[in-house]
This record gives structure tokens, C-alpha cells and sequence, in this order.
């Protein structure tokens, strides 16, 4: 990455030599352990580069020596904020390459829940951004609903935050007795409580202030730099995995993808919104077609895809979660590669950041959405 | 009065002692005073924090602070415990003598101030100074000098940026918060906040009737002033982690945080003696007419308590409300709106009175009578100068939206735009349901 070359002879304003700032990896808001190196004339930056690798784990090689089947819940740590959706990016590409019919009922239920996960990320996402901005009240509204779906989680993955969702060939079990109910009552409180943030956030002055014209990445920039998901639909490119390249059961629901126009940080935080309106509505349809039916796929005793290499890719919270998987005939992967959506999103940071305020790097930061886990893997 | 007799059995007391009166009179009671109105001010400085966590508790759908006494009722006093017993650390690299002392600076500044607040008539006020306002304006801005010797002595470049902030924004609101005072001052024609309050009391109204703009002004420049969200850059813990005062902790750090919250407190009781009348309140007179002196200071001061508080409780609701202003953002309303504002409300409120003593004798009419401390206006004055505080709000808007028409931040609504909900075709599928 770009280097931060610390020049003192350099004209500045009031000609003091620039001012090397050390952001991280303890800080607030890097949103974990980025650590952010930034030259400051003043309060604006100048240049900047962002140091990754504190939360490096090694996943992909420690994916080389586990069985197809136990990589699953180590997906689960990249991104754990939507676990589970990391753990569908998975157990899809293992069942394609091993051609799994995979029940309808399954793929239903995976959508329901994937979507759950995308709420439960933007929500986070907005707890998280909001309190970058200072408006702190969001954040606990925000955590409220969250909590909901982590109920909802709970009560069916056994777990609240890394799930392991999904088993290869489908579900570890099926829906659990209240799941209807559960998922119906989050469907219809929610719309309401997404327009209370909305009160106090989106018309609110000093929101806007903080938010137009901060961060902008035109569409070619975004596109240059591989942005995806809502970072990429912030800035005017309407890409959706979700409609092109449909997955799970999203090919039988109807939804719209919000796309922005001048890809700032206020069109992201927009598109945000309105991609939670959309997920609810995907949710209420999946619930009301929801098929009956066994929730699993018959497999063989040990899961061993053909040699070969496989990509598959799915729209995570955060972007195109992808995983390139190359198989040699065993029980254990010759080579995984994940397409982290946060660490290429974060490779706009700096071209985002160069000439705005500190307290746009932290706004910045947060609208990029980024989750270290899945950055440092 | 029974419950008022040991003040008097202590005078005796005193007396008996060999004490002169004067020296009772100038320096016995001035020392009972402060030391109760120190404690009392550190107890009330404690419980804002509490109410302060109850109330943002209420906003977000939680409880707040419960383990400690009953509704978490002795949390400060825990805090505190907890505060004094904590490791006092210093940074290697600190200037130690200055990041010793800057904590002192910044809890004396805004103690100092309490010695000319008037929390109630006669014997709640310990100095009635005649440049009451201007003492709290030097002293309170003496304030500062702490935030920077903190911020630079730390030795951090955090702190450093905090302090910067802080010096800057402090320097800039205070003139508008100065300016905005003076509107009031021109009808107040005192400086002594005594005065000031008893000037409103013989003209029976509050002058944020008389100042709505002025009352406004104060109010922002006075949040800006204490380092409050929306305007807490120097500690904006989301950028800076926590501004000047990153490297202080324990007690050092808490002096910080009491003399935050005793600023406000001293904003809050200036607003409230300038503009909400300070402890006078229609029926307070009703207890000195009927010869219940002690009893009458005592409801002042809870008059004054009771409106100080819903200030407070105001600067609570913003905290929690309002998301944080950019750095330059903030200059700029400092600099392009609050004080342009505040010159025109001096102007509009010179011209008021201007046209209302013009008006007095006119066909008979009466509206106005100068005192030697606060303007008397009749009833038609009193009409006439409210329907001008009015007009003086709407001219001020006006006029600053004129001035800063081009400004970004003031065209932000008419930049908002609808993101648009686009039907993408539906591609191959990757996996075709129940295949």
C-alpha cells in the first residue's frame, strides 16, 4: 500500500511541518484494530495509509487442513457481524461444486435468515456510524432491534453472533415452533422503528452537514477500485448479486435495489436504509411462500468435491462476499481464497479522505462499513 | 421563624466569643457561606452527572445507573470513591507541573463564579459584585487556559488537537456569548447580577420576553462555551478519544469532568438570572410582604434552582439528541451566524427602546421610566418591546440568511436528494431453488 512519506520541508499552512497522527489500532472508531496513519496539516489530511494485520488468524490456511464440513464455523469469524452470511458463502459454493440438490425449504429459510443478518448488520452499521458522528441516542435504538434478530438467532442457531447457521446440504434443523411468529412480529414492528431513526437523523441539519459531499467516490472510481455492496450502490451503480447472479431463493422474490447518486456519505447512509426496508420486504414474502418439506440434503459420509476450482459469490451486508475454492479430490481443500468485501471497500479510504477534516475519517471509516475480522481474516 | 433560630443563636454565639460585628459580617458568614455553597455546588455538580445518565437512560430505552442505593441514587458519591482512590498516573514525557496544576485552574475557574451567581435574595448571595457579569465572563474564560495547558503539557498529540479545539472554539463563542448578553444589559442598565434580577423583578418580566433572540444566543454560545455536544470537539471521543484530556486519570481527571459540569451549571444560572428573572417569581414577594424573610430566601433559591435545572435539563436533551459539529463547521457558525446575530440583536434592541421612549408622551401615551437600575415600561411599553423581540427574531433570521446564502451548510435541505429504487433484470441463476 501507499506509504506515508513524513516530509518537514513541505509548504503548509503557517509553514509548520505536518503532523504524523497514529490512529489506532486502539482508537474508538476504527471499528476494531485498523490502525490509520494520517499526515495532518492542521486538522486536514493530507495523506494517509492504513496499517492491517492486527486481527490476522490465518483462515485460509487453517481451512487447508479441515474437513469441508468444519470450515463452516471459521467462516463464521470474518465477518461477525453477519456470521451468517459468511457461513452461506460456504456451504453454497461446497454444494455447487458438488452439485447438491438443495431442498427449496432450505433455501427459503436461508434467505429469511440472511436477510435477518443483513438487518442486523446495517443496524450495527448505523449504531456504529451514528456514534462516529456523535449522535450517540441511535446507537441503543438501533441495538434494540438488533437484539431482536439475535433473539431470533438465538433461538434457532443456538448461538447469538457466530451461529454456525448452515450445514453443507442445508440446515443443521429445521425452523423452530415459534419461528413464524417471531420473524412475522420483527416484520411488522420494524418499519416503525426504522422511520424514528429516520426523525432523528435524516432530515437533521447537522446530520447533513456531516454527511453531503464527505467521502465521494464517483461511480468509475468505485468501480476501478472493485467497490461492492452498498458503498458501490452509493455511488450510482445499480449491482446487486442478489438480482444478477441470484442464489439461495431469491430468484422468486421481488425486491428493488436502492442505488444513490453522487456517492457520498449520505447516499450510503440512504441506500443503507432503504436496503433494510427492501430486506424486510424479501423477508415477508420468503415468509409467506415459505415451502414445506425437509430442510436437508441427502449427502455422502465424507463431503469430497470433485477436483476442480469453483468461485461463488453472495451479497453479504457489506458487499460481494466470494469464495474461490480449489479442491484436489480429498476430504480437506487444497486452497481457499475469500473476496473480503470490507478490505477492498477500506482501499477507498484514502482517495475518500485526502483532503477532508479528521472528523471525516472517522465518519468516512464508518460509512465504508468495515469489519476487521474479515479484513486481517 | 423556629427552624432559622440557631442562624441567629450563632450571631449571639459569635458576639459572645469577643467577635467585633464587622468582623462577623466580613468574614465569619462570607466563610459559612462559601464552604456551604462549595459543597452544596459539588453535590449539585455530582447529581447532574446522575441526572444527566437517568435522563439520556430515558431517551434510549434503558435504566441507567440502579445497583448503587436505591434508582442508583449514590452512584456519584461511588463514582467519586472510586475516582479518589484510583491511580493518579502521569505520563513519562508530561510537563509535570503543568499537568499538575491544569486541572486546578479549570475547577477554580468555574468554582469562582458561584461567588457573584445570586441564588436567591439577601443572604444567598455572597458577593454582590457591580461588575457581577463581566467577573463571570474573565473568570469563566479563564477556563480555557486549563483546557490548553492540559491539552499541551499531556504531551500527546490527541490531547494536542483537543486543546487546539478547545482554544479556538472557546476564544470564538465567547465573543458571541459576550455580545449576546449585552441586549439585556441595555435594559438592565447594571452589571451586578443582583441587580439585574431585581431590575426584572420591579419591572415584573422575565427579559427573554424582551430577548428571544438574545436568550437563544446565549444558550448556543453558552453549550459551545462548556465543550457540550453538539459542540464537544475538544473531547470528541469518536475523533479524538477523548480530546484534551486523554492522559488524565483518577481524581486529576474527574476535576475535569466536575468543573465541565460546574460550567454548565454556571451557564445555566447566568441564563437563568439574565433572562428567566432569576429567583424572583410572582408570589415570592407574597412571603417578605407577610414577614417570613428566611422563608422567602429559601423559595428564591428553589425558584432559581427549579429554572437553572430546566436549563440544564435542556443541555441534557441536546447532548443526547444532536449528532456533533465538524470543527470548521462549528467556526463557521461561531464566526458567520452567532455573531452577526448577536450585533444585529444589539442594534434591534437599542432601537426598540429608542422607538419605545419616542413613543412615551405621545398622545398622552406612557410607556417607559428610567430607573437607576432597569427600565420601567408600562403596559403598552411592555406590548411594544415583546412584539419587537418577535420581530427582532425574524429580522435577525432574515437578514443572516441574506448574508449567508451561499454558505453550504445553510443549502443543505434544498441539496437532499431521493436515492432512487432501481428493478435490476434478474440474471442466471447461481443456484436454482430445489434443483
Amino acid at each position: 500500500m501507499h506509504q506515508v512519506e513524513i516530509a518537514t520541508t513541505q509548504e503548509t499552512l503557517l509553514d509548520s511541518p505536518e503532523m504524523v497522527l497514529n490512529m489506532g489500532p486502539q482508537h474508538p472508531s476504527t471499528h476494531g484494530v485498523l490502525r490509520v496513519v494520517l499526515k495532518l496539516d492542521g486538522e486536514t489530511v493530507m495523506d494517509l495509509d492504513c496499517d492491517i494485520g492486527y486481527l490476522h488468524r490465518g483462515m485460509e490456511k487453517i481451512a487447508e487442513n479441515r474437513m469441508y464440513t468444519q470450515i463452516a464455523p471459521y467462516w463464521d469469524r470474518l465477518d461477525y457481524i453477519a456470521a451468517v452470511s459468511n457461513g452461506l458463502v460456504w456451504v453454497e459454493t461446497v454444494e455447487q461444486m458438488m452439485g447438491l440438490p438443495v431442498p427449496p425449504r432450505a433455501h427459503y429459510l436461508r434467505t429469511i435468515l440472511t436477510e435477518l443478518n443483513r438487518i442486523a448488520s446495517h443496524l450495527l452499521w448505523l449504531a456504529t456510524h451514528a456514534l462516529d458522528i456523535g449522535a450517540v441516542t441511535v446507537l441503543l435504538w438501533a441495538l434494540r432491534e438488533r437484539e431482536e434478530i439475535l433473539k431470533i438467532f438465538e433461538r434457532q442457531f443456538g448461538a447469538r453472533l457466530t451461529c454456525h447457521a448452515w450445514r453443507v446440504g442445508g440446515m443443521p434443523n429445521d425452523a423452530y415452533d415459534d419461528f413464524h411468529k417471531d420473524v412475522r412480529q420483527f416484520v411488522n414492528n420494524f418499519p416503525k422503528r426504522l422511520d424514528e431513526y429516520e426523525t432523528v437523523l435524516s432530515e437533521n441539519r447537522i446530520w447533513l452537514s456531516r454527511t453531503v459531499g464527505i467521502g465521494v467516490i464517483s461511480a468509475e472510481d468505485a468501480i476501478a477500485i472493485g467497490l461492492s455492496g452498498p458503498a458501490l450502490r452509493g455511488s450510482g451503480v445499480a449491482w446487486d448479486l442478489r438480482k444478477s447472479r441470484p442464489y439461495a431463493a431469491y430468484a422468486d422474490m421481488d425486491f428493488d435495489i436502492p442505488v444513490g447518486e453522487n456517492g457520498d456519505t449520505y447516499d450510503r447512509y440512504l441506500v443503507r436504509l432503504e436496503e433494510m426496508r427492501q430486506s424486510r420486504r424479501i423477508i415477508d414474502q420468503a415468509l409467506e411462500n415459505l415451502p414445506d418439506g425437509p430442510v436437508n440434503a441427502k449427502l455422502p459420509k465424507i463431503v469430497k468435491p470433485p477436483v476442480g476450482d469453483y468461485y461463488h459469490s453472495i451479497e453479504g451486508p457489506k458487499g460481494e462476499i466470494g469464495c474461490y475454492l480449489v479442491a484436489d479430490g480429498t476430504a480437506h481443500p487444497w486452497r481457499v481464497r475469500v473476496r473480503p468485501p470490507s478490505f477492498i471497500n477500506l482501499q477507498a479510504l484514502r482517495q475518500m479522505c485526502i483532503g477532508h477534516l479528521v472528523a471525516d475519517v472517522v465518519a468516512i471509516i464508518g460509512t465504508l462499513d468495515i469489519v476487521l475480522g474479515e479484513i486481517d481474516r | 421563624m423556629l427552624l432559622f433560630a440557631p442562624i441567629d443563636v450563632l450571631n449571639h454565639l459569635l458576639l459572645r466569643l469577643g467577635l467585633s460585628n464587622d468582623a462577623i459580617t466580613f468574614f465569619v458568614w462570607p466563610l459559612i457561606q462559601i464552604g456551604l455553597i462549595v459543597t452544596l455546588i459539588a453535590l449539585w455538580v455530582a447529581y447532574a452527572t446522575y441526572l444527566e445518565r437517568k435522563i439520556s437512560a430515558f431517551m434510549q430505552a434503558r435504566l441507567g445507573p440502579m445497583r448503587v442505593g436505591p434508582w442508583g441514587l449514590l452512584q456519584p458519591i461511588a463514582d467519586g470513591l472510586k475516582l479518589l482512590t484510583k491511580e493518579d498516573f502521569i505520563p513519562e514525557k508530561a510537563d509535570r507541573w503543568i499537568f499538575f496544576f491544569a486541572p486546578y485552574i479549570a475547577v477554580a475557574s468555574a468554582f469562582i463564579v458561584f461567588s457573584v451567581i445570586p441564588f436567591g435574595p439577601d443572604w444567598a448571595v455572597i458577593a454582590d459584585v457591580n461588575i457581577g457579569l463581566l467577573l463571570v465572563l474573565a473568570v469563566s474564560s479563564i477556563g480555557v487556559l486549563a483546557l490548553i495547558l492540559a491539552g499541551w503539557s499531556s504531551n500527546s498529540k490527541y490531547a494536542l488537537l483537543g486543546g487546539l479545539r478547545s482554544s479556538a472554539q472557546m476564544v470564538s463563542y465567547e465573543v458571541a456569548m459576550g455580545l449576546s448578553l449585552i441586549g439585556a444589559l441595555l435594559f438592565a442598565r447594571t452589571l451586578s447580577l443582583s441587580g439585574i434580577v431585581a431590575a426584572q423583578g420591579s419591572d415584573s418580566i422575565w427579559y427573554v420576553l424582551y430577548q428571544p433572540a438574545g436568550f437563544m444566543l446565549f444558550l448556543i454560545s453558552g453549550i459551545a462555551e462548556n465543550n457540550r455536544a453538539p459542540f464537544d470537539l475538544p473531547e470528541a471521543e469518536s475523533e479524538l478519544v477523548a480530546g484534551f484530556h486523554t492522559e488524565y486519570s483518577g481524581m486529576r481527571w474527574s476535576l475535569f469532568f466536575m468543573a465541565e459540569y460546574a460550567a454548565m451549571v454556571v451557564v445555566a444560572a447566568v441564563a437563568t438570572t439574565v433572562y428567566l428573572g432569576g429567583w424572583y417569581f410572582p408570589f415570592v414577594y407574597r412571603l417578605e410582604e407577610t414577614g417570613h424573610h428566611n422563608l422567602f430566601v429559601i423559595a428564591g433559591v428553589l425558584v432559581f434552582l427549579v429554572k437553572t435545572s430546566l436549563i440544564l435539563y435542556f443541555y441534557f436533551w441536546l447532548r443526547w439528541t444532536l449528532p456533533r459539529f465538524r470543527y470548521d463547521q462549528l467556526m463557521d457558525i461561531g464566526w458567520k451566524w452567532l455573531i452577526p446575530s448577536a450585533l444585529i440583536n444589539i442594534v434591534l434592541s437599542a432601537f426598540a427602546i429608542f422607538v419605545v421612549q419616542a413613543l412615551n408622551g405621545y398622545r398622552g401615551m406612557k410607556t417607559i421610566e428610567f430607573l437607576d437600575r432597569g427600565l420601567n415600561l408600562t403596559a403598552t411599553g411592555k406590548v411594544i418591546m415583546i412584539v419587537f423581540g418577535i420581530l427582532g427574531l425574524f429580522t435577525t433570521a432574515v437578514l443572516l440568511s441574506r448574508i449567508n446564502w451561499r454558505s453550504r451548510d445553510f443549502n443543505l435541505t434544498v441539496q437532499r436528494r431521493n436515492i432512487k429504487l432501481v428493478n435490476l433484470p434478474k440474471g442466471k441463476p447461481a443456484v436454482q431453488p430445489g434443483s
